[in-house]
Order: structure tokens, then sequence, then C-alpha cells
């Protein structure tokens, strides 16, 4: 596979691109009950991250390719917040002035259902991170509101809600920032939404938000070349 | 040859080291290490890590985590955000009560990595620097463990100051490393007790992740970490590869 980068509107390569994992309420209520016995013992405090290395990145059109064991990924379908200024311990309030524009993401990933250790090698294998153009929003687009829709060979597939974050994306910024700092170029993805379909070789996947645009790609299975 | 980044009259410079350790400046200039603004060596790009890395460390923390050394290494990412260079200070956040140091062997990739066999891995290694990669255990959370509030806060990634071509380092895995603390030696291992060596790393990673140049693996630290505070001066040496420096300072 060619290892094309997503390219910011001036030519630019994207910057680093973090994900907040259990971001999402359904699936923190889901997960709650494990939350205080091993592995984890006690309910995450700051937000779960993770990073979505260079060699994951590809634009709108690409086809990833994928293992032939399990056969399968999840597409994480996402937001995702791009920065347009350095933001450092910013406020809830302020945030958003960070951020310069939108990306939809299709965080693609091996399955797997545990949280313990970083999944570097369900999450960072080639490819596995389809990234929009950076997008204008229509006006009146709320990222606290946004909704977005799975297809697959085009058949709706999955729909969620950006109103049941556990942290919306401003709450977000101000707690990552609180710890680490965001450059320009850099992109913080909202996160994996609660029950996120699962595509296959041959399989077309479409990642619509209603306001602000769309993302596909193909999946293929892995050549050894 | 040893190649090194600097800020210098408000430019980024490619040097390399002069005689006596000096600073060598594109125009043939020698300057003291003391007198320059170190960068990271390179403009890097993936950042890899391991944890748990060393025999020794694991066994230290083996009754916690249950870990042994059959186990997949341990890898996590970092941001370009924690990097920072030689002699820079590191912000200790307040409040935190233990913070502490790790000094490890740095691979820096040279050439495209992908499912490369252990056999062939190191033709792909540029060569080899110092990281500091600091750890604040306060924030440690048993998600995504270690979690990036502990491993990736900015400045507490110090690497440098020295990239070392690979032809001028032999083996890897015979490289004693150090750490001092205001001049105390706290932490003394070797790059033989590695239990993932760099060449099985790269076959492990480049068989899902293309490693390019510039991707750096930062290939974990020996028992011996020890708190430390703001105003320590914390040097982190491998043999053969360098002394880097770096001070703690009051966030």
């Amino acid at each position: 596979m060619q290892l094309q980068h997503p390219i910011l509107g001036d030519g630019r390569p994207l910057g680093t691109v973090y994900g907040a994992l259990l971001n999402d309420r359904a699936t923190v209520e889901r997960l709650e009950p494990q939350f205080d016995s091993a592995p984890y013992k006690a309910a995450p405090k700051a937000p779960v991250l993770y990073i979505k290395s260079r060699n994951t990145l590809v634009p709108s059109g690409a086809v990833v390719q994928i293992p032939a064991e399990p056969g399968e990924v999840r597409i994480d379908a996402t937001i995702g917040l791009v920065i347009g200024r350095t933001a450092t311990r910013v406020s809830v309030d302020q945030a958003m002035e960070h951020v310069a524009g939108f990306v939809v993401v299709s965080d693609v990933t091996l399955p797997h259902e545990n949280y313990y250790r970083p999944a570097v090698v369900q999450r960072n294998r080639d490819g596995f991170c389809p990234v929009s153009a950076v997008l204008r929003s229509q006006p009146g687009f709320d990222i606290d509101n946004a909704t977005l829709s799975v297809s697959i060979n085009g058949q709706r597939a999955y729909e969620r809600s950006f109103a049941t974050l556990v942290r919306p994306a401003a709450q977000l910024v101000a707690d990552v920032t609180e710890f680490m700092t965001l450059s320009e170029g850099d992109v913080l993805l909202l996160g994996p939404g609660e029950g996120s379909p699962v595509a296959r070789p041959g399989d077309q996947v479409r990642i619509t938000v209603p306001g602000l645009g769309e993302l596909s790609h193909g999946v293929a299975k892995e050549t050894q070349a | 040859m040893k190649r090194g980044r600097i800020l210098f009259e408000g430019k980024t410079l490619d040097v390399t080291e002069g005689q006596g350790g000096k600073v060598q400046l594109p125009d043939g200039r020698l300057l003291a290490e003391t007198d320059v603004q170190w960068l990271p060596p390179v403009a890097f790009g993936t950042i890899i890590a391991l944890g748990l890395n060393y025999a020794d460390h694991v066994k230290e923390l083996s009754r916690e985590l249950t870990v042994t050394s059959k186990d997949a290494p341990l890898v996590f990412l970092k941001g370009p955000n924690s990097l920072v260079g030689h002699r820079e200070q590191t912000p200790r956040p307040v409040g935190a009560a233990f913070m502490h140091y790790e000094c490890e062997l740095a691979v820096v990739i040279g050439k495209t990595a992908r499912r490369v066999s252990a056999n062939h891995a190191m033709a792909h290694v540029a060569g080899y620097t110092v990281c500091n990669d600091y750890a604040v255990r306060d924030y440690l959370e048993n998600f995504y463990r270690p979690n990036l509030r502990v491993k990736n806060r900015d400045a507490c990634t110090v690497i440098g100051p020295w990239l070392v071509d690979a032809a001028d380092v032999p083996d890897p895995h015979a490289l004693g490393l150090r750490t001092r603390v205001n001049g105390q030696v706290t932490q003394n291992g070797n790059t033989g007790d590695m239990i993932h060596r760099v060449a099985e790393l790269i076959e492990y990673l480049s068989g899902f992740m293309t490693l390019q140049p510039g991707d750096v693996i930062l290939t974990g630290t020996p028992d011996g970490v020890v708190n430390v505070q703001p105003g320590d001066v914390v040097e982190t040496e491998i043999d053969g590869i360098g002394t880097l420096v770096n001070t703690l300072a009051a966030a």
C-alpha cells in the first residue's frame, strides 16, 4: 500500500492525530460494571487517548487493506477537530477558538474489547485511518448536536449522535490540553461511538456528517507485496 | 559521525561533533556544547516507546502486573509535543508525588521497513541517541496503560544530544547505561538486558506498521528509577552514544 498522507488545505501534512476512547456515554454505561474489577480496578478519570500514527493516515478514496485474520475490521467512524492554533491549558469557553475545522474520519481497528494496554497492533496498521479533507461546516452546523451515518455498500449500517459524548468537543480540548499541547494541524478525534459497524474485504464504506461532508473508502484483503 | 540540531542565532542548524566534543557548525565554527540551544537531533516522525523491556524492571513490577518476558512487546506511541532537546528543562507538575526519569536507548530508523525479518532489521537503522522518557506515576490508570497523561506531557521526553551513526555502534546490546541525579548514580544497567532486542522490535513493529525514516523506537529502561524534584539535574548516559542533561523545573 502506498502511504500517502492527507493534507491540510495549504498542502502541509496533518500534524499528530490523537483520539479519545470511552467518550460515548452508552459505551461507558455498558462497561461500567467491569471498571471496578481487574484489570481496570477503577473507572477512568482523565481522557483515555491514543495516537493514529502517520503510517495509518490515508485520504478519502483509499482502499484499506486488512489482514486475513480476523478478516474484518471495526469502523469507529467519528469527527476530528483540526487545531488551528496552539492550544495549551485552554478553558472550555475558549477551546473552540483553537479549532480551525473538522475532518470526517474512519478510525479503523481490528476488533478488540480490552482497554488495559494501548491497542497499537489493532489500531496502527498501515492505512487504518482514512481522513477527509478539512471541511468547512455549513452555517448552523453544531458539533455538539452533530450526527453521523455509515453506509456499507450503499446500505445504511450505523448512525450515531455527538450529543451523547462524555466529553463534548470543547470539554475534550480543555481536558487534553491541561497536560499536553495541541499544535496547528494536529487532529483530536471525538472517539468511537457505541456499536460501531464491521466491514470486510470488498466493502465500500461511506461516512456522512450532515452539515459537514463525507468520507468514502474501500476495504480489501491484505496483499503480501 | 555524530549529528545534532541546534537553534543558533535564530536559525535551526544541522551540526556535527567536532574536536574535543565541541559543536561544529556548517560553516566550520566550533562552539562549546553549553553555548548552544539543543533541539532533538532529528525531526522525528512516529515516536514509538516500549514499556517493561528490561528483565530487572519487569521483575520489580511483576507482582503487580503479572507480565512475563514471553508476552508481546508493550508498545505505546507519543506525540512531538513531548520532545525536548539536550540541556533543556522539563516541568514537574505541581502536586505530583512521583515523577521519575527513564534512561533509554533510542533507535532511529533510516530506511523504510515493512515486514522486515530480524535477520535483516539492522540495515534499517540510521543510528542511536539517548532518551530520558519521564513518567508521572500519579496519573497512571489502568486504561491504555501507560496513558498519555503519564507519558506524553509537554517537554517530558528529552532526547539527544547526538545521533550516532549505526556504523559506529557495532553492538547496540553491549552498552552500559546509567542515570545520575545531581551527580549521584541512581540507575545502572546494560542494553544487553533488553527482553525484546532492537532487531526483534523492528521485526515485530514492521510486521503491522511501516517504519519510515525518522521514526524512532525508545527501547525501555532498566530498574532504578527514583523520584526527582524541581532543580534536580538529571544526566542520562549510554556508553558510546552520549550524555543527555536535563533539569527539572517547577511547572
